[in-house]
């Protein structure tokens, strides 16, 4: 704001010179000697693991915690491997990232914003981290992603739904793998009118904050545009267990779809009291009721159980995909902890993958170059096909999985069957999209 | 010295001396041993210590002089935060202003919740405090969400106006707070063999502003008016019998409490330009409570301790996680470590709070005065056993 001829660094150089004479021998770094934030020098590198593991999405949390120890696992040469193989880019070696041992620090968001900006900042202070990743909701992903942006390291994020994250919030530091409700509006439209047709009455329950929002504005404005029309949109509080109050009206409304636009431990409540208020054996306006959740998760299907069955919805990934990405990660997990790893692990350990080899490309730790490596890459054989890091808002383009409770699961596992892969082209959107208008990438900070 | 008689000028003093060389007593383990796991002397954690020093200490002026425990101070923690965020985005990014406008912002919110909830008191004004600073968290949260920034809170943007400042740097980038073209986050660090100490000078601006806030709060205590507010905690109804209407001061006191945790909520924004609904909710404001009778309710450095004590256990005892407890107890034989590893896991990390409950209920059934009382007991235990020792001495030389 003002330009002194007395610099800052002239103050606290002197300020610090002042404090060598006391304590001798002495020797000053300013913090800004290094090129940037927490340059790693020696022979590891630290990345910082910033996942929930306190509060409704603790479990979410454990499973990407062991989707990144795997990855670490794999850079440091362990393993079998894993995705590593089957990578379209070979610059990975299994000697760490540009010949350093990988070391990690993990933290616990809370899946509060503040809590994890707080545990955000211990791992870039007081561990060095050069790179975060990790959590398992939007507001989260959006207040790390904004810190990093601040503080001049790269962030990785990882179970994020909400536009915002690569829409108004997004930021240059910042990268997102996982797909967004725009995607799951598109993908989810044409097998909807193809199941359920075109002249549908939709009631949407949605969770009351930024993720319900851009989910419910997704849904309603690419189900509408194929006939369909919304005939209520009412919010739910966040915090609510029971939604009976919610449930009853959707009837009297006159609606013969509800579509439940929650998440976690609320979808898994919303969507039991449906079943139990028998919407689904209904007939409205001479078609059975149905019920529609936009974001499925393996965790999330497991705790509504018997419920989910027949029910539309969409994914990221799902374990039981046949390529060979996909196929070479379900098993060094499953070897490794005896279960299939779910959504939020794949996008997890994918991003750590991404992140090691844009640096190996880039040949430095330096954020801005880090950048540039990701920015408009195009990459295969990471469980999605073929893949785009856009430029312009640094999302990634790829298939998106509409899939379906499963009738006879064979497991506790095996719960969801995948409808359709609908091809990236048909949830390709212009950058200037107006549900992701507003707010600006920014340059990319070093920091330093 | 200031207005302060020799003992509370010694307090102040020591107050301040801790806070100054703070960098140096927080991390006393050398960088990359393994105790450094237990330092505490990075910029971040430094500031929320100093940060929820002075929201403790503000709590303590209502708590701890006029016995009316507020279960909902959070709340103005919240509103100062937001109106410092607010003031980042379209006046400029000068921390001066920002401190202003939330101090006087949270002042008039604590007018008048502490105007409705003063009219009763005891556990309902507890439950009125707490219900208002429920409404506001649910407020902030979704429905105000076009001012608060909703779930994921209010944040700066590239496109603020920013009228006194500039929107973005020439870089390109959002600005970061600052002072006269100092920035918060600006830092120096001392390596001293295989130590370091950081300097940051947005700790040392919280530190200079707690030792304000903490002086503020000794000529409070010390003045007649706090005399009036004890009365009140006392027995107020032998004060209604003596004339006296004791609602001003109450209101007086909640008021002044509610602008020192508006000054603490825009402390925060100011070291992390960001102001989440989360720092509302009923949990933050109990989180004071502890802070307060874990210190010490009614001394004037107890809550210090106690925002102290709290927030080193959920930042440094929380990221202790199983693989570090095997490297601890590695020397072990494998049987036993493993079964050490499973009895302590609990307590630490994601367990913290387990921890910090006991230590509560430690405190709470043993040390009723807090780790005030506790480091009293040590003194006068220290001071009785030099009596006795000099006693001793002089009885075995008798005079005659």
């Amino acid at each position: 704001m003002s330009n002194n001829d007395v610099t800052r660094r002239g103050l606290l150089k002197s300020g610090a010179l002042a404090g060598a004479g006391v304590a001798l021998p002495t020797i000053f770094t300013a913090s800004s000697a290094s090129a940037f934030t927490n340059e790693p020098t020696g022979s590891t590198v630290t990345l910082g693991f910033n996942v929930p593991q306190t509060g409704p999405y603790a479990d979410e949390g454990a499973d990407e915690l062991r989707a990144y120890e795997l990855a670490v696992e794999h850079l440091n040469g362990g393993g079998d491997g894993g995705m590593m193989s089957t990578f379209s880019s070979k610059a990975l070696d299994g000697t760490g990232i540009l010949g350093k041992k990988v070391e990690y620090v993990t933290g616990d968001t809370q899946t509060k914003s503040d809590a994890a900006r707080a545990s955000a900042k211990s791992m870039i202070e007081k561990d060095g981290a050069v790179m975060i990743t990790g959590g398992s909701s939007s507001g989260v992903a959006v207040a790390v992603q904004a810190l990093c942006q601040e503080a001049g390291v790269i962030f990785m994020a990882g179970l994020t739904h909400s536009n915002d994250t690569t829409g108004k919030d997004k930021r240059a530091n910042g990268f997102r793998h996982f797909f967004n409700s725009y995607m799951s509006g598109a993908a989810l439209a044409p097998v909807l009118a193809a199941n359920y047709g075109t002249d549908r009455k939709a009631y949407h329950l949605t969770a009351d904050y930024n993720w319900g929002y851009t989910t419910e504005e997704a849904i309603r404005s690419s189900t509408e545009a194929m006939g369909w029309e919304t005939v209520a949109a009412v919010k739910t509080p966040l915090t609510q267990t029971d939604f009976s109050s919610y449930i009853a009206p959707v009837l009297q409304s006159g609606a013969d779809t509800l579509v439940l636009n929650h998440y976690g431990g609320n979808m898994v409540n919303s969507l039991t009291n449906a079943v139990q208020f028998g919407l689904r054996d209904k007939q409205v306006n001479g078609k059975d009721f149905q019920i529609i959740v936009p974001l499925y998760s393996r965790l999330m299907a497991k705790g509504a159980g018997a419920n989910v069955k027949g029910i539309f919805g969409s994914t990221n990934w799902h374990w039981s995909l046949q390529d060979d990405g996909s196929k070479a990660f379900v098993k060094s997990f499953g070897t490794k902890y005896g279960f299939p790893p779910s959504q939020a692990a794949h996008t997890c350990y994918v991003q750590t993958l991404l992140y090691a080899d844009a640096v190996q490309r880039a040949g430095t730790f330096e954020p801005c170059a880090v950048v540039e490596a990701l920015e408009g890459y195009e990459f295969d054989g990471l469980g999605n096909g073929k893949t785009l890091y856009r430029a312009e808002d640094h999302q990634c383009f790829k298939d998106v999985l509409v899939v379906k409770g499963k009738e006879n699961p064979t497991s506790e596992f095996d719960l969801l069957e995948i409808v359709e892969v609908t091809p990236v082209a048909q949830v390709t959107y212009p950058p200037d999209h107006p549900q992701f208008a507003g707010g600006a990438l920014g340059t990319c900070n070093n920091g330093g | 010295m200031l207005g302060l008689d020799k003992k509370d000028a010694v307090l102040l003093v020591i107050v301040a001396v801790l806070t100054m060389f703070a960098p140096f007593i927080l991390n006393p383990f050398p960088e990359g041993s393994a105790m450094a796991q237990f330092n505490a002397g990075y910029p971040d954690l430094m500031q929320r210590f100093v940060i929820f020093g002075i929201f403790a200490i503000g709590f303590n002026i209502l708590f701890g002089l006029t016995g009316y425990l507020s279960f909902g101070h959070a709340a103005f923690l919240g509103v100062g935060s937001y109106a410092a965020v607010w003031m980042f985005k379209l006046l400029s990014m000068n921390v001066i202003p920002a401190i202003v406008l939330a101090v006087i912002m949270s002042g008039l919110f604590a007018l008048l919740i502490g105007y409705i909830s003063l009219r009763r008191s005891g556990i309902y004004f507890s439950i009125l405090t707490l219900a208002f600073a429920q409404m506001m968290f649910a407020l902030a949260y979704s429905v105000l969400t076009p001012i608060t920034g909703g779930e994921t809170g209010l944040q700066l943007a590239l496109d603020d106006p920013r009228i006194l400042g500039q929107s973005q740097t020439p870089e390109g980038n959002i600005p970061v707070p600052g002072l006269f073209g100092f920035e918060m986050r600006d830092s120096a660090e001392l390596v001293i063999g295989s130590w370091v100490f950081t300097f940051n000078l947005g700790y040392y601006f919280c530190g200079v502003i707690l030792l304000l806030a903490f002086y503020l709060a000794i000529r409070i205590f010390r003045s007649p008016f706090g005399m009036m507010l004890r009365a009140i905690k006392s027995n107020q109804q032998r004060l209604n019998y003596t004339g006296i209407n004791p609602k001003p001061y109450t209101l007086a006191a909640f008021v002044i409490s509610g602008m020192y945790a508006g000054l603490a909520g825009a402390l925060m924004a100011s070291m992390d330009p960001l102001a989440g609904a989360e720092r509302m909710f009923w949990t933050a404001s109990g989180e004071v409570v502890l802070m307060t009778i874990l210190g010490g309710v009614g001394t004037l450095i107890g809550p210090v301790l106690g925002a102290g004590a709290i927030k080193y256990m959920e930042n440094i005892i929380s990221k202790i996680n199983s693989d570090i407890l095997h490297s601890w107890f590695a020397f072990l034989p494998d049987g036993l470590e493993d079964f050490v590893v499973t009895i302590v896991y609990p307590f630490i990390g994601k367990g913290w709070h387990l921890t910090l409950g006991i230590i509560f209920m430690l405190v709470v059934i043993f040390l009723p005065g807090g780790l005030v009382e506790g480091g009293q007991r040590i003194s006068s235990w220290l001071r009785n056993r030099r009596a006795r020792r000099d006693d001793r001495r002089s009885k075995t030389e008798p005079a005659e």
